[in-house]
């Protein structure tokens, strides 16, 4: 699981069927001192996470696995599993 | 596998239900010099580790689903084990 930002939204109107429905936030990964790390990508929300929220996500089958119907397995490679309050002391 | 610091705590109080209850730490690869690589990532303490501590970390989906019994939740990085010493002779 990665720490980021959410840094924006996308809007997809025209996208596949599996995809209808689901919120698609671009993240920015950051490391420990929340400085940013690698690139910015989209994940699936699924944590009802807003701009400039800390979050934190996770990649691969497990992101699939992050929604609801994890059985269904859809095609996604990023979801958003929580929400950040507080890091370290 | 790999042998990682951990160096802070993260509290998150909404979060996937399968993390419930679990400790979550932020922790990196570290080199028997002390020297950090790779991504600082978030994984899910199983051993009792503490910030400072030197730990073992596995990060494979399946193999952490093992430790949780669980067929389909999301949790890939796990913290397994306290790492007491590495000895590379062979290098």
């Amino acid at each position: 699981m990665y720490l980021a930002k959410v840094i924006g939204t996308v809007v997809a109107s025209q996208k596949s069927a599996a995809l209808t429905g689901i919120k698609l936030l671009v993240v920015q990964p950051l490391d420990e001192e929340k400085r940013d790390m690698g690139e910015p990508l989209v994940a699936v929300d699924t944590a009802q996470a807003g701009p400039m929220d800390t979050v934190f996500y996770v990649t691969g089958r497990e992101a699939s696995m992050a929604l609801e119907d994890a059985k269904k397995l859809s095609p996604v490679d990023a979801a958003i599993i929580g929400i950040v309050d507080q890091i370290g002391d | 596998m790999f042998v990682a610091k951990v160096l802070k705590t993260v509290v998150a109080d909404e979060k996937h239900p399968i993390l419930k209850g679990e400790k979550l730490l932020l922790v990196r690869r570290v080199k028997e010099s002390g020297t950090f690589y790779g991504k600082t990532t978030i994984a899910i303490d199983r051993a009792q580790a503490g910030v400072g501590d030197k730990v073992l970390v596995l990060q494979e989906g399946s193999s952490s689903r093992l430790i949780f019994g669980v067929e389909s939740e999301p949790v890939h990085c796990i913290i397994v084990g306290i790492v007491d010493h590495v000895d590379m002779e062979g290098r």
